[in-house]
């Protein structure tokens, strides 16, 4: 424990430290050591607690009423403290190269005290075994994200996309506050372990804490109907920042229902079916609108709302499972859920990564200003190759291996349970059979656009060269996708203390046999390719070949104007295949008469729930609020009188809940 | 073990090209002509292999990797799959979703070298594609799972055992009917065949699969052809399996009944080809949808 307090201590001084200085590149540096010493600390600690299944914990005393300054290294926590680490070392690697441009003209050190800032503020909140340390350092993880993602306030986009992130977060944040009291008034105290009686409540009390966490916890986590925060912010941010934002941060939320699920009794079925419906729903509606974004960074924030949906499709369901007295389908779903997380947070960093490369190399996020960049950046481009099939959960890459991992529990619980119970899960199972073929349409397209065929700009023809660290970043992530993919066994027998606490199932070496098989199958595609691929390369060496131009079905002067871009592309799948409502908004492009004058066509995809239900609905309570206008009289004696009725009414209240002897 | 891997393995790579050949003599028979050899699928893919390569300009690596991850992929798929009463070579819990999946990774590089080209028309191409199989994948695992929900376990070879024969003769024999037109269905629209696409059409702008690989030339043109072949008959070997569950016993026997089938099966898609016209592209998914509703149907038939 005290290895990891240091790193707490390295992170925390090293922002300080970032911050006083005044030059960019001394900033830079200072942040990115206090990262690359800490983090490995913190990994190593949390890997032993992963492999002994010992908690480690800490506890001293804290000025706050009610507070404790107690942490808790679980196998749960370290589970999270893992990738927490990991990603943080990579991104902070990255962004020396990365933001060296902008440190040119502005000083870089509130950047690095931010990161480091929120870095700490991640691992407090999975380590913090009281609620009100968990719920500052939620306040600050929020609070220094917030100000990451504003980095470039100077846009107004990037203004408009921080505010909405600030405040979701706080109406998260709100029902975090109620949850907390609630689960409070029926313990005394505010430790994680007073929090015993919460086990003992009747169904009704915890099915409401549970709904609040749910929510609450479900806002930063990007669960569907309240993800809106999410397609705005992650373009805004910088690159790594939201490499770090999508692969970490939004996971806290996700290990936040995790530990008050571990409090409260065992869950009744229909939570698990809200958490997996709600997350099958998700995942639809994140790839098929991921589908059809055509700026980069956008539409890998949509198949972050996909993955989280995948995610709490199979922790939902390993809670059915379980309310249902099927433990071995249970474990498999669970096992599946929690290794999704440690997947996405590999390979979303890797496309996160890449994209930031992409963006810093040609200055667009816009996938149509792009093209022929494997051509011209072909590391980058191999890599973000990489990450697509390992995202489209395609083997030999680590994504299949928790996707399978859910498709079998599904399966399983169709062929087990009897008559129409099973239809829910098995129709469960070919929705998610087709999110995985419209995740293919969606990375297809990001790579077939972005990365093949010819530059659609002068900006994509000339890209600016892309430093060895950030390389070094994306090609770690991806090696260890491909590691995991492989390697299945090993990864899950990493897990399986956290997840036999989740679950509240002991575990056996039997899931560790059920994946091996697939690691062996994606070993043998590899090798079957390599040998067929090197067939090929050889032959190469003997045969004719002729260079020419691509077949233009014999029009002379192609240019790459007439390249399919990437509306073109998705036109096919949101034409046929989505409903009218989600397709993108097209405005413009009326031809008329025979000689027509030149016009323009524009097409936008906006977020379906933000503006179609949640816009409306919050511009009407604005309206409503109008009406109370009047009570602001902008005098002072006013203002004077109103408080000496708040307090006089507070007086009486305490002195009548006093006369009754109330708490 | 070992001769088994090899039987399986030798029976996929002799005989794949001659379904092809079997198709095209059907469609000549019809139309009244003699017709192309029956083994001219191998003819053609010999005179492809000794000829040299063409590359477009703006390609990269991602343009040979179509035509090598499309001959691998049917290759592995059809070691999780019985040939007939041969059982599969590999065979473990759950190889489905990997058989499922790795035809979307020959999916997703089919798609990429087409768009490697930049060509629109590939794009055309490869869109088109990708949306098909939107419909056709989920239609597939529907189907697995009905077979799954009738046998006791989730490899592909315990869904395709031998409790198929009293399957059939049984409640579940309808829903078992419905699937194996769902598959069929599948098989046309995943192996580009008439009514969803057409192999000899000679317009770009009508094609879905051949225009996908309309720059690719000489060997590697080959190996997108076997590719395609091999691709063929692993998915007509599922379909095969359901329709005639018979075995005998002796490997010989087996084999050859497994071939006469997946002879019948070419027959079959000819006689289509010769009585059907082309759907108008935007007809396709919504025959997609049909066919996957379909196979819920079936779903519910066989959970009642």
């Amino acid at each position: 424990m005290n290895l990891l307090l240091s790193a707490l201590l390295i992170l925390f001084g090293g922002s300080l430290i970032a911050l006083s200085v005044r030059s960019s590149t001394l900033a830079t540096r200072v942040g990115i050591l206090s990262v690359l010493v800490a983090a490995p600390m913190a990994g190593y600690v949390a890997l032993k607690v992963l492999l002994s299944g010992q908690p480690l914990s800490f506890s001293a005393p804290w000025a706050v009423p009610g507070g404790e300054f107690s942490l808790l290294l679980d196998p749960l926590a370290a589970f999270f403290v893992l990738p927490i680490s990991i990603l943080s070392l990579f991104c902070a690697l990255y962004a020396g190269p990365y933001m060296a441009h902008a440190g040119q003209s502005r000083s870089l050190a509130p950047h690095w005290f931010y990161f480091n800032i929120m870095v700490t503020a991640m691992l407090l909140v999975v380590i913090a075994a009281n609620a009100l340390l968990f719920l500052a350092a939620w306040e600050i993880m929020t609070i220094s994200s917030f100000f990451l993602v504003a980095w470039d306030h100077h846009r107004e986009d990037v203004r408009k996309a921080a505010w909405l992130y600030l405040f979701a977060a706080h109406l998260g944040m709100m029902l975090l506050l109620l949850m907390f009291l609630l689960a409070g008034s029926y313990c005394d105290g505010f430790n994680f372990n007073n929090f015993g009686p919460l086990a003992q409540l009747p169904i009704g009390s915890a099915s409401l804490i549970y709904l609040l966490a749910l929510f609450g916890f479900g806002v930063k986590a990007g669960l569907f109907p309240v993800h809106i925060w999410l397609p705005d912010a992650h373009p805004a941010a910088p690159s790594h920042v939201s490499a770090l934002m999508s692969g970490v941060l939004i996971k806290t939320g996700i290990y936040g229902i995790l530990r008050i699920l571990s409090l409260l009794p065992p869950a009744p079925a229909w939570w698990g079916w809200l958490m997996a419906l709600l997350g099958a729903g998700g995942a639809l509606y994140g790839i098929s609108l991921a589908a059809q974004q055509r700026d980069i960074k956008r539409c890998l924030a949509y198949s972050t709302v996909e993955n989280i949906g995948i995610m709490l499709l199979g922790l939902g369901f390993g809670m059915v499972a379980a309310a249902h007295g099927h433990p071995k389908i249970a474990l498999l779903a669970f096992a599946g859920g929690l290794l999704h997380i440690w997947n996405h947070a590999l390979f979303k960093g890797v496309m996160f990564l890449g994209a930031g490369a992409l963006v810093h190399a040609t200055g667009t996020r816009d996938m149509n200003r792009m093209g022929g960049l494997l051509r011209r950046m072909p590391l980058v481009g191999l890599l973000w190759i990489g990450g697509s099939l390992a995202i489209s959960a395609l083997p030999p890459l680590n994504g299949l291996i928790s996707e399978w991992l859910i498709y079998l529990s599904l399966a399983q619980a169709g062929t087990a349970l009897d008559g129409f119970a099973a239809l829910v899960p098995l129709l469960l199972f070919g929705l998610l059979g087709m999110v995985g073929a419209l995740a293919l349409v969606t990375f297809s397209r990001l790579i077939g656009i972005c990365l093949l065929g010819e530059p659609r700009d002068p900006a994509a023809a000339n890209p600016h060269k892309v430093a060895p660290a950030m390389l070094v970043s994306m090609g770690s992530l991806l090696a260890g996708c491909l590691m995991i993919g492989i390697f299945p066994q090993g990864t899950l027998r990493l897990t399986s203390t956290a997840l036999s606490q989740v679950a509240r199932l002991p575990v056996g070496a039997e899931l560790g046999r059920a994946v091996t098989p697939l690691g062996l199958g994606a070993l043998l595609l590899m090798a079957v390719l390599i040998i067929l691929g090197g067939l090929f390369a050889w032959l190469r060496l003997f045969r004719l070949q002729t260079q020419t131009s691509t077949w233009g079905c014999g029009y002379p002067m192609p240019t790459a104007r007439m390249a399919y871009t990437g509306e073109s592309y998705a036109e096919f799948v949101s034409h046929h295949l989505m409903p009218k409502i989600m397709r993108p908004k097209v405005s413009g492009g009326k031809v008329s008469g025979f000689f027509p004058i030149s016009s323009k066509l524009a097409q936008s995809s906006t977020d379906l729930v933000l503006m179609r239900f949640l816009q409306p609905l919050f511009v009407a309570l604005a309206d409503r609020c109008q009406r109370l206008r009047w009570l602001q009289q902008g005098q002072l004696p006013v203002y004077l009188v109103y408080i000496f009725v708040a307090s006089a009414v507070l007086m009486v209240w305490s002195l009548w809940a006093g006369g009754h002897g109330g708490k | 073990m070992i001769i088994r891997l090899i039987l399986h393995l030798a029976l996929l790579l002799l005989f794949a090209p001659m379904l092809n050949g079997i198709i095209i003599k059907t469609k000549a028979l019809f139309g009244g002509r003699i017709g192309a050899p029956l083994l001219q699928s191998y003819y053609d893919l010999a005179r492809l292999w000794r000829k040299g390569f063409v590359f477009s300009r703006t390609t990269t690596w991602v343009f040979l990797a179509g035509p090598v991850v499309g001959l691998t992929v049917p290759l592995l798929a059809s070691l999780l799959i019985p040939f007939g009463a041969l059982p599969a070579p590999i065979s473990f819990e759950g190889d489905l979703i990997l058989f499922v999946y790795l035809f979307a990774l020959s999916r997703f590089f089919t798609v990429a070298s087409a768009l490697d080209t930049g060509s629109s028309f590939e794009g055309m191409g490869a869109a088109r594609e990708v949306t098909f199989s939107c419909l056709a994948e989920p239609t597939l695992l529907f189907v697995l799972l009905v077979l799954a929900r009738l046998s006791d376990g989730l490899s592909l070879d315990t869904l395709l055992g031998s409790h198929l024969l009293t399957a059939w003769h049984s409640d579940a024999g309808a829903s078992l009917g419905l699937i194996l037109v769902c598959l069929f269905l599948v098989l046309l629209v995943e192996n580009s065949r008439i009514p969803f696409d057409d192999p000899n059409t000679h317009l770009e702008l009508t094609m879905i699969h051949e225009v996908m690989v309309l720059d690719h030339s000489g060997p590697a043109l080959g190996m997108i052809l076997y590719g395609a072949a091999l691709k063929m008959m692993v998915m007509g070997a599922l379909l095969v399996r359901l329709a005639f569950p018979w075995q005998t016993g002796w490997w010989l026997s087996d084999a050859l009944m497994f071939l006469a089938g997946l002879a019948g099966l070419a027959v079959l898609i000819g006689v289509v080809e010769s009585i059907m016209a082309r759907l108008r592209l935007p007809r396709v998914p919504q025959v997609l949808v049909g066919t996957m509703l379909l196979s819920i149907f079936a779903l519910v038939l066989v959970l009642r």
